[in-house]
């Protein structure tokens, strides 16, 4: 029972889909693979005749500015992402959820592509391109397309895109003002899988003592990542007090859907521990706007 | 159409067609014959299988192939350089070995590779680096101080140029003046083989047209085998051989005390858990054998589960085995226990429980069954117990034992854990029909689903005591889930139930036990033997006590500490050998240098949800069999005409370091350079019986096997040597590496020759017997030394998540004498390690009879970020009979960590935990109500 029979390297996107829709058995696209390959291997995922590796499109692996905005390619691995100085200096979200991900290397391996086409409603990469307003770029037969981040998603591990034929090929971030920061902090258990309790990104443009604008994701906190609007909207123009805290901390509590999760945490504990959380991850976006 | 792969390995340009499905680490291993790249679980968990890939550390095990198409790969083989023939290590490799951080060596490649990594990119790492960079290469030995000092010195010599600097902070046995070469730190004789590559396991092994192996498990709790049709298997291209247990020609069980477990479960018998094996097959390829099991089809007729213990013994269940559910009732009787509550003036009862637990070894299960043309059977395995694997297999076989060698492999760590058997019966069933070699490599899930645990256990305490604190009365009802088989269910729940009360000195002691079949997988050995549970229970109770009546928790155990003189549970007198009192008083002290109020909750002047305590906690551990056992070791002294020696022993070396201990004690007695002793162990038709290695007992048994094995030949040399010169016996001398005759020096050379020349081969045999022991229930000595141990722990709790940090433990052991320091060292720090993901971490969870840890990303073991800062404090109260003093530590510096754990946890937050592991929410919820009561 081999994990694969054909194995595809195409060198650019219109051959990475072209070797997609042309496979007459079953295929999928694989990037690092850390998840994919387990699945496979262990029996979660049918087994799959081709896979057409992503991780030599070039144009997948760059990370660069293009205009007023910082491209991330999907098949970037995550260490690359955090380490990587541009990140740093305009996602620093995204850096601290990139040092959360699995250990060191897996992060040499598995892709912030893959973090999030595995569509997981609180993967750490996932939830801090939410809060930092990415967008995503999506390849298909048809061309190239734009798509809101959290469009991608269409339930907890379940992609909106058709990974038969259509592939994500990196991300967009608005390039970071002056004012403006991010923070990303998750709290775990020790047991069981190595899946965060609650993780929290956060990204704000600040302007003195008001927060101008802010960006809040939690997760799990619904089916698919989602942004805390409701908390957002309460924040916005208004000073960073503890009484603005409390009514954004009921706005989040109130939009956000907390479920239990079987061995790892309940509802309740999940709504009892996620204030200290945000206030944190707050507090620290807000500090770092100065 | 296949694909070439051009890569790099280790410096030399290779091309290599494309193989469907085939990762990096199976390319390096089977193509590239490179095994010193180990897989533990084929998961990315463990990081056994690290390589560079250009420059970057990946996991070749989830790493395809085909993407290392232009790649440069390095592997551990690619470290050391050879000049003119000699090795010389890299400064990595080099530290690795000076610093004890190799054990049992399975993890090292991957330690080596992401440390090595790690120096490339940052040559100058903090402590902090390295914790992060190594985060997911997991050392189950959990050596990971020394790891950690071991690439900070690196790192210091790669910058200085300067020789890799030695460990400082390891002091000489308190007795080393009294000996040359015991009780001072040596390196392992097998240290330089594991840091680079070169070192075998059973895996790393290949035969001549081997076969490979893979049963089919019944994946079903409990049923009965209706049908089995294994026509489609058979008919499989590839599959050579598909055996039922209609073919198994011997006898058609194995156990190690009972045979109570089926070689495979034949029609119409009793399934009994979901590990069972149903079938077994050999096929030209791995990947044949495994689609062949999955063409094999069973039919149940399934039964009633039986899923924990005291549902076990409830009337009307079913029963698992044809005597009952009942595997042992245990009994201990000291005094009048009712008497004893009566004059009691304080009374607590609590209740506990503990899970099973998973041994988690990195190095999965390996058999090779490899047929001899003279009818015999070899079979390769890392096992602890060789000789019984032999008489199992012989059994199974239908053979005389004569016919079957067990060749003993290195072994990936065991911890108790591979004491049963496993595939050796089944290798050697399809070895003999096939008359061809047959591997058979557990994977992960299947190491998870089959091999015996630690014992889930339900503790109830109940303790009486005076007003000062002296204890009266103390009565224990236990529960241990033994699972489908016995195992060693019965042993490891008695000492549970003989160490119920602790290492106290109580006038009324009585426990019951009941050890029960279930229909979970078998409970057996695992460090501790059941005192890990048991301690966990009564160290938890001491705090509760003292709570109550109001004294200070360690003045309550130094009050009732067992002392020499002190009559213990079971009816035995200590009349030497009991350093209880100094562990406790040392590890008190060492405490008290960070804090005077250690109890004291100490809130984070940052955080003020970040709170700060210590805990204590004591134990003991026998050493040895004991309970009327006879506990026996042989071993082999022989001198060799290059007048170098070997000792040889069938005690198994499973990282522990016994080869270092025999090495060193030969050497001491001989008075020869530990270099010029070779070791040789676990061959049944090489090496005498050593018995089992278990029970702390091998420094003990086979260290003064091979003690007394080297005085012999000291001795029958002597009298030769006397009667050749004309000269007395003691005017012969043995210093300096070489034998004195009355003014005359002989190298060992020369006495080979003379021994040889007057027809007296220089080589003992000399098995040692322990002292004898009494069984339970008959007072007197059930075991002939134990070891004591006090540890302190210092914890942070988060009030708000109740997230639990331990940031330092203090660990005193009373060994009777270090014979190698820096091997203790290494015991110390992966026994507190393991204590403390027992506290934390670790939970084998089975619902229902299934298992739902069957991965390691989901059975938790504490890595190196976990590890809080170790101090270690050696005691020595030599015992009698031991060599030179010694008796274990195996166990004993692992059972004290989680009562430590727990206990400051409590007076941290004033949450007592009574199951572990630790549930962080339960903490946080507690504190949440309490907070919205006030």
């Amino acid at each position: 029972m081999n994990l694969w029979q054909e194995y595809k390297k195409p060198a650019s996107v219109a051959e990475a889909i072209e070797a997609l829709v042309s496979a007459t058995d079953s295929v999928m696209p694989i990037a690092g693979g850390t998840d994919l390959l387990l699945d496979l291997k262990q029996g979660r995922h049918a087994p799959v005749h081709t896979l057409i590796d992503l991780t030599f499109v070039a144009e997948m692996n760059l990370i660069e500015p293009r205009g007023d905005e910082l491209y991330i390619g999907a098949a970037v691995a995550i260490n690359r992402v955090a380490t990587h100085p541009l990140v740093a200096n305009y996602a620093q979200a995204l850096v601290e959820a990139a040092n959360l991900i699995a250990g060191p290397q897996v992060r040499n391996t598995a892709t912030i592509g893959g973090n999030v086409a595995h569509a997981l409603p609180a993967a750490d990469g996932t939830i801090a391109l939410t809060a930092l307003n990415a967008q995503a770029e999506v390849a298909s037969p048809s061309g190239i397309r734009r798509m809101p981040f959290t469009a991608l998603f269409a339930g907890p591990g379940k992609s909106a895109l058709d990974k038969g034929k259509e592939i994500i090929v990196g991300f967009y971030l608005p390039l970071t003002k002056k004012g403006q920061a991010s923070c990303f902090k998750r709290i775990m258990r020790p047991q069981g899988v190595a899946l965060p309790i609650l993780n929290c990104a956060v990204w704000l443009e600040r302007e003195k003592d008001t927060v101008k604008d802010i960006h809040i994701a939690v997760g799990p906190g619904g089916a698919t990542p989602f942004r805390a609007t409701e908390a957002e909207a309460f924040l916005r123009e208004k000073p960073l007090t503890e009484e603005n805290f409390s009514g954004a901390l009921e706005a989040l509590l109130t939009q956000a859907k907390f479920r239990t999760s079987a061995r790892r945490a309940s509802a309740d504990y999940r709504k009892h521990i996620v204030g200290g959380l945000f206030k944190d991850v707050l507090e620290t976006a807000w500090e770092r706007a100065v | 159409m296949t694909n070439k792969i051009n890569l790099t390995v280790n410096g030399i340009q290779k091309t290599l067609e494309s193989v469907p499905g085939e990762t990096l680490a199976s390319l390096l291993r089977m193509r590239l014959h490179l095994t010193g790249t180990k897989i533990g679980c084929e998961e990315a968990e463990c990081g056994a299988c690290t390589v560079l890939v250009d420059g970057e550390p990946m996991m070749s095990c989830v790493y395809p192939a085909e993407r290392a198409d232009g790649k440069t790969i390095v592997t551990i083989e690619g470290l050391a350089e050879r000049v003119h023939e000699e090795m010389h290590l890299h400064p990595l490799q080099e530290a690795f070995v000076e610093h004890g951080a190799v054990q049992c060596g399975f993890c090292i490649p991957g330690q080596i590779m992401t440390a090595y990594a790690l120096l490339k990119r940052n040559p100058n790492p903090d402590s902090e680096d390295i914790r992060f960079a190594l985060k997911d290469t997991l050392c189950r030995c959990a050596g990971y101080p020394s790891i950690e000092n071991a690439i900070l010195a690196a790192a210091q010599a790669l910058q200085t140029g300067e020789p890799v600097q030695k460990p400082t902070h390891i002091p000489s046995s308190t007795r080393s003046e009294d000996y040359k070469t015991v009780g001072h730190s040596h390196l392992r004789p097998e240290a330089v083989e594991k840091v680079t590559g070169s070192a075998i396991y059973t895996d790393d092994l290949t035969f001549d047209g081997m076969l490979f192996a893979k049963a089919k498990r019944a994946m079903i709790p409990h049923g009965f085998l209706k049908k089995l049709d294994i026509s489609k298997a058979k008919a499989l291209p590839g599959v050579i051989s598909v055996l039922t247990a209609a073919d198994i020609p011997g006898e058609k069980t194995h156990g190690l005390v009972i045979y109570d477990w089926p070689v495979m479960v034949g029609i119409g018998e009793r399934i009994r858990y979901v590990g069972d094996a149903l079938a077994i097959i050999a096929a030209e390829t791995q990947a044949i054998a495994e689609e062949a099991a999955n063409l094999i089809e069973a039919e149940f007729d399934l039964q009633p589960i039986i899923t924990n213990p005291v549902q076990a013994r409830q009337d009307g269940v079913p029963q698992i085995h044809e005597k009952g559910n009942l595997l042992k009732h245990i009994k201990v009787r000291k005094g009048d226990v009712d008497a004893g509550f009566a004059a009691a003036d304080i009374m607590i009862e609590h209740t506990f429980h503990t899970p099973t637990t998973d041994h988690a070894f990195l190095e999965p299960e390996c058999s090779i069954g490899v047929p001899l043309a003279d009818g015999r059977m070899e079979v390769y395995v890392g096992s602890q117990i060789p000789y019984q694997d032999k008489t199992q297999v012989a059994r199974a076989l239908g053979w005389d034992e004569s016919r079957v060698r067990i060749v003993g492999q290195l072994m990936g760590g065991g911890f108790g854990g591979k004491e049963d058997i496993m595939g050796q019966i089944h290798v050697a069933l399809l070895a003999n029909i096939t008359q061809r070699p047959v591997k058979l490599l557990f994977d992960r899930q299947e190491s998870l689903i089959v091999h015996p645990k630690r014992h889930a256990t339900q503790i109830r305490v109940k303790m009486g005591a005076k007003k000062n604190g002296r204890l009266v009365a103390v009565d224990t009802e236990l529960y241990g889930d033994t699972g489908a088989y016995a195992s060693l269910g019965e042993k490891v729940m008695t000492r549970a139930t003989t160490h119920a009360a602790g290492p106290y000195d109580v006038e009324n002691v009585r426990a019951d036990c009941y050890a029960m079949y279930t229909n979970n997988p078998p409970s057996g050995a695992f460090r501790g033997f059941g005192v890990t549970q048991s301690a966990f229970a009564v160290e938890s109770m001491m705090d509760m006590l003292a709570e109550k009546i109001g004294i200070d928790r360690i003045e309550l155990r130094r009050m009732n500490a067992l002392r020499v003189g002190s009559i213990t549970n079971t009816g035995q007198e200590l009349k030497e050998s009991v350093g209880l009192l100094e562990c406790i008083d040392r590890v008190d002290a060492e405490m008290r240098k960070h804090t005077p109020q250690p109890f004291t909750p100490v809130i984070d002047s940052a955080n003020p949800n970040l709170v700060r305590a210590w805990g204590f906690a004591s134990a003991y551990k026998n050493t040895g069999l004991g309970g009327g056992a006879p506990d026996k070791s042989g071993a082999d002294v022989e001198l060799y005409s290059d007048g170098t020696f070997q000792v040889r022993s069938s005690a198994a070396e499973l990282g522990q370091g016994l080869v270092t201990v025999m090495r060193l004690i030969v050497s001491e007695e001989l008075s020869v350079a530990p270099e010029k002793v070779r070791v040789l162990v676990m061959d049944t038709d090489l090496t005498p019986n050593g018995g089992p290695t278990t029970a702390s007992r091998q420094t003990f048994v086979t260290g003064n096997a091979s003690r007394y094995a080297a005085k012999t030949l000291r001795e029958k040399i002597s009298a030769a040597m006397a009667q050749k010169h004309n000269l007395r016996p003691e005017d012969i001398q043995f210093t300096g590496g070489v034998v004195h005759l009355h003014g005359r020096e002989l190298t060992w050379v020369e006495i080979y020759n003379e021994m040889q020349a007057i027809g007296q081969p220089p080589l003992v045999r000399y098995e040692y017997e322990a002292p004898k022991t009494k069984p339970l229930g008959e007072g007197g000595d059930m075991h002939f030394a134990f070891s004591f141990a006090a540890q302190a722990a210092e914890v942070e709790v988060n009030k708000l998540t109740g997230e639990v940090r331990v940031l330092k433990v203090i660990s005193a052991n009373d060994v009777g004498l270090a014979v190698n320091p820096l091997g203790l060292q290494g015991q110390i720090e992966g026994g507190v390690m393991m204590g403390l993901g027992n506290a934390l971490t670790e939970e084998f969870l089975v619902e229902n009879g299934s298992i739902v840890t069957d991965h390691l990303a989901r059975y938790r073991v504490p890595g190196i970020m976990l590890t809080p800062e170790i101090t270690s404090i050696v005691v020595e109260h030599p015992v009698e009979a031991g060599p030179y003093g010694a008796k274990g530590v195996g166990e004993v510096c692992t059972i004290p960590t989680t009562p430590a754990i727990t206990n400051a946890i409590y007076n941290a937050v004033g949450v007592r935990i009574d199951k572990t592991p630790v549930d962080q929410e339960l903490i946080a919820n507690t504190l949440w109500e309490r907070e919205n009561k006030k």
